[in-house]
């Protein structure tokens, strides 16, 4: 029964984790070219993230 | 006039408006920081990206240019009191721009607020499902407790925060007497989540909260979908160039040119018109001759002559020359405005449609309630347990929970809107899918629709290569619409002319020796009164000392597919007809062609009433039609269909927009409308099939918390599957694909 005090926790700060990730992505305009996003990779001098 | 003089002075009205406008559409971000956002259609790679954003990131007074590919726009914030020449440097690079309104690409709430409760129920409904797992599997009736504990807290926030769209909707839909989808969704889940709540304080074996939180979420993706595909649309359509003006370049008393946004022209101002500009408010012409394009406005394909006196409506192309104009009225009492106005009540015979989904929850909301109620009355009397009781009737809530429902119509909408959008064509939302798929009645406006927007000038009667070649040469000297068709005429021979000069309204004269040419009205080319018909129907008379030498017509060239178009849609078993506001000769030379019937002559008005008789009469109609003096019978339609060259009005008035030259979109259209139909009512189908399974098993009091899960998921992941088929089918796509092939134009180029 002790295991479930560390290990629920940690399940669900876990997905916390990947929800404010999300939270953040959506936040930060990431979703709004997905095209442009995928050719992007393709070309040199392009390693930063739009301002 | 020399023929030179009205192109330069217009080019500097151009250049000086252009860079208002410019300002007047930015926007101030963050202290002397301008964003000012360009549609550039386009952009189609990356490298189109690179490109774009290196070559006006080095212009002058721009801090950054981002490209989007998606949305083919592109984003620009610059510095200093003058904009930096961002559309002539795209020109330059081989980008066609248009400045964006910024209006239109706000971002917008709803689907961030969307997006945000699909991810919360997302991670409620994961997080749920490892506990309940554990539980199926047979916890201690502690870890069990410890579970359905744990679980309510992750339900409850994710409740309030995600079910506030259904909730909302639902006591909006309650609040007005009427029900929705959303009301049995919302009584279903609070309900749920209550009995499991009690359950849990009682220590009970069975909780629900996975089934409620998992139920918000393949609801919230059904929503989100669906607002997803109708903003996709939308922003396309907005994406398209604009073409009522922003404002226009007021001349004021003391000389001074100022550019004025559109709300602020008053009447009796004095208005510069450069040509290729758009007329702002209806005004009256005191000054200059042009030719004025009305195909958008009245949808007469013929350009007319604007002179002094000349009340032009708000919305027609200048084409030729510049004009001064006084305001006549302003921006919210012109023939635009008229036409809003119009709109607007035309649209109110159309709200008495509702869509599929809302008719199914009208039947569906009060069966179900009645049944959980039924359950209940009925365990009551058998055995008068209430607990048990109420766990059964909310059992058949949950059963019946229209999971599959709220995600079956969504996803066979969105997957029809990625068919129609891989076919050109774009869509505002899901319920005009379904009134496309009704239609018995298609009309067609002519100019625009029909035929190209660019009517062509063709030889009436014979004409030797000499005389096309003189007629070429002469017309080099001239910007008009016309003479610019007739230059395309060139065939390498060298013609000398002695002199030329252009005669506003008329035409062009030169002369070789002693002999006089004229090319223009034939009234003005020609000496003699005794025309012959073809030369009495001409547009443009090439004339020698009076004689007639050749002689041009305008030619409606019909818009590609046009004619299949119309086959196929007569084999759709649907009634074709034109309803043109052009006059009555030109309309029945394209109803004969394509052997339909005609309206001619229509005005606005006209063609509201006409559509009406006929939806009067129970048929269903397609609009289908480009011009602003379409716009409100676009809007009294059943459904209705622009081009993408349609005026702005008529494109926001459309419920699709078809991007590609051929006609042949509006049969492609209307065939996977009926295929969506038909996956729709499969879809019904399906989860009909699904209820009557569970609903006994919930009724006696069976379901557990596992059965409801995997039926519940099961039934969703069949309609799902079941839409995607629509995107597999491969009915009607025999269009050509984006590389679109133009004929050459064979007798003459085309206008404009």
């Amino acid at each position: 029964m002790i295991d479930f005090f560390f290990l629920v926790p940690i399940a669900i700060g876990l997905g916390l984790a990947g929800l404010a990730s999300f939270m953040w992505t959506l936040k930060n305009n990431q979703y709004d070219d997905m095209e442009g996003a995928a050719q992007r990779i393709l070309f040199d001098g392009n390693d930063r993230p739009a301002p | 006039m020399s023929c030179c003089a009205p192109g330069a002075e217009l080019y500097l009205h151009q250049a000086g408006s252009l860079d208002d406008e410019i300002l007047l559409a930015s926007r101030l971000v963050h202290d002397d920081l301008r964003q000012t956002d360009l549609s550039v259609p386009d952009i189609h790679c990356g490298g189109c990206l690179q490109r774009i954003e290196a070559t006006l990131g080095k212009l002058d007074g721009v801090a950054s240019a981002r490209a989007n590919l998606s949305a083919r726009r592109v984003r620009v914030l610059w510095r200093g009191e003058t904009p930096p020449p961002l559309i002539p440097t795209l020109q330059a690079i081989g980008y066609a721009a248009h400045l964006h309104d910024f209006g239109a690409d706000r971002p917008d709430p709803v689907l961030s607020h969307l997006l945000r409760a699909v991810a919360v129920a997302g991670f409620a409904t994961s997080n749920i499902m490892l506990l309940s797992v554990s539980v199926w599997a047979g916890a201690e009736p502690a870890t069990r407790d410890l579970f359905h504990w744990i679980s309510a807290l992750i339900a409850l926030p994710t409740l309030a925060y995600s079910g506030q769209v259904f909730f909302a909707s639902a006591w909006r839909s309650l609040r007005h007497g009427r029900t929705n989808m959303d009301v049995p969704i919302s009584v279903g889940v609070l309900l749920t989540f209550a009995m499991s709540l009690y359950e849990t304080i009682h220590h009970g074996h069975y909780a629900y909260f996975d089934a409620a939180v998992s139920l918000l979420f393949f609801l919230l993706i059904g929503r989100t979908l669906d607002h997803v595909m109708r903003e996709r649309a939308r922003q396309a359509v907005g994406g398209l160039a604009r073409l009522s003006p922003r404002g226009a370049l007021v001349l004021r008393e003391d000389g001074n040119r100022t550019y004025l946004p559109l709300d602020e022209i008053e009447p009796g101002m004095t208005i510069l018109l450069a040509a290729g500009e758009r007329v702002p408010v209806d005004a009256r012409v005191i000054s200059g001759s042009s030719e004025i394009d009305l195909s958008l406005v009245s949808g007469e394909s013929a350009p007319r002559t604007a002179g002094e006196g000349t009340l032009l409506q708000a919305g027609v192309l200048n084409l030729t020359g510049p004009l001064t104009m006084i305001a006549a009225t302003t921006a919210k009492d012109s023939f635009l405005a008229e036409l809003v106005r119009m709109m607007e009540a035309a649209e109110s015979g159309r709200s008495s449609y509702r869509r599929i989904a809302d008719r199914a929850a009208q039947l569906y909301a009060p069966l179900i309630h009645s049944l959980a109620l039924l359950t209940f009355a009925g365990w009551m009397i058998a055995g008068g347990d209430a607990h048990f009781a109420m766990t059964a009737a909310v059992a058949v809530l949950i059963v019946t929970c229209p999971c599959a429902l709220g995600l079956a119509v969504p996803m066979v909408h969105v997957v029809a809107a990625r068919r129609l959008f891989e076919n050109g064509i774009m869509i505002k939302d899901g319920g005009a899918l379904e009134r496309l798929a009704g239609i018995d009645t298609v009309m067609f406006d002519k100019t625009g629709t029909l035929t190209s927007a660019q009517p062509r000038l063709a030889v009436h009667g014979k004409a030797g290569a000499d005389a096309l070649a003189l007629a070429a040469a002469m017309a080099a000297h001239s910007r008009h619409p016309y003479s610019q068709a007739l230059t395309a005429l060139d065939h390498d021979q060298p013609v000398v002319l002695d002199s030329v000069s252009e005669l506003p309204g008329s035409g062009i004269e030169a002369q070789r020796g002693n002999d006089v040419y004229r090319l223009g009205r034939p009234d003005w080319a020609l000496a003699e009164r005794s025309l012959s018909p073809s030369e009495r129907d001409a547009t443009v008379v090439l004339a020698i000392n009076g004689i007639p030498y050749a002689s041009f017509g305008l030619d409606d060239q019909l818009r590609q597919g046009a004619a299949e178009a119309v086959a196929e849609l007569k084999g759709l078993g649907a009634f074709v007809e034109i309803l043109s506001g052009d006059n009555d000769a030109r309309v029945q030379e394209i109803a004969r062609q394509l052997d339909l019937t005609c309206v001619a002559g229509a005005r606005p008005a006209d063609k509201i009433g006409h559509v009406e008789a006929f939806k009067r009469a129970g048929n269903k109609v397609l609009m289908v039609g480009d011009g602003l003096n379409d716009a409100p019978a676009l809007r009294a339609a059943d459904v209705s269909m622009a081009p993408a060259s349609a005026s702005d009005i008529g494109r926001n008035a459309a419920d699709l927009v078809f991007l590609r030259e051929s006609l042949l979109a509006v049969p492609q259209a209307i065939t996977i409308a009926k295929a969506a139909g038909r996956l729709v009512r499969q879809n019904f189908a399906l989860s009909i099939a699904y209820n009557v399974v569970a609903i006994p098993l919930a009724v006696l009091g069976g379901l557990t918390p596992l059965l409801a899960a995997i039926a519940m998921s099961l039934s969703s992941i069949t309609v799902v599957l079941n839409a995607l088929r629509l995107g597999v089918q491969t009915p009607g796509r025999n269009a050509p694909s984006s590389a679109v092939e133009r004929e050459t134009p064979v007798l003459a180029g085309a206008l404009k």
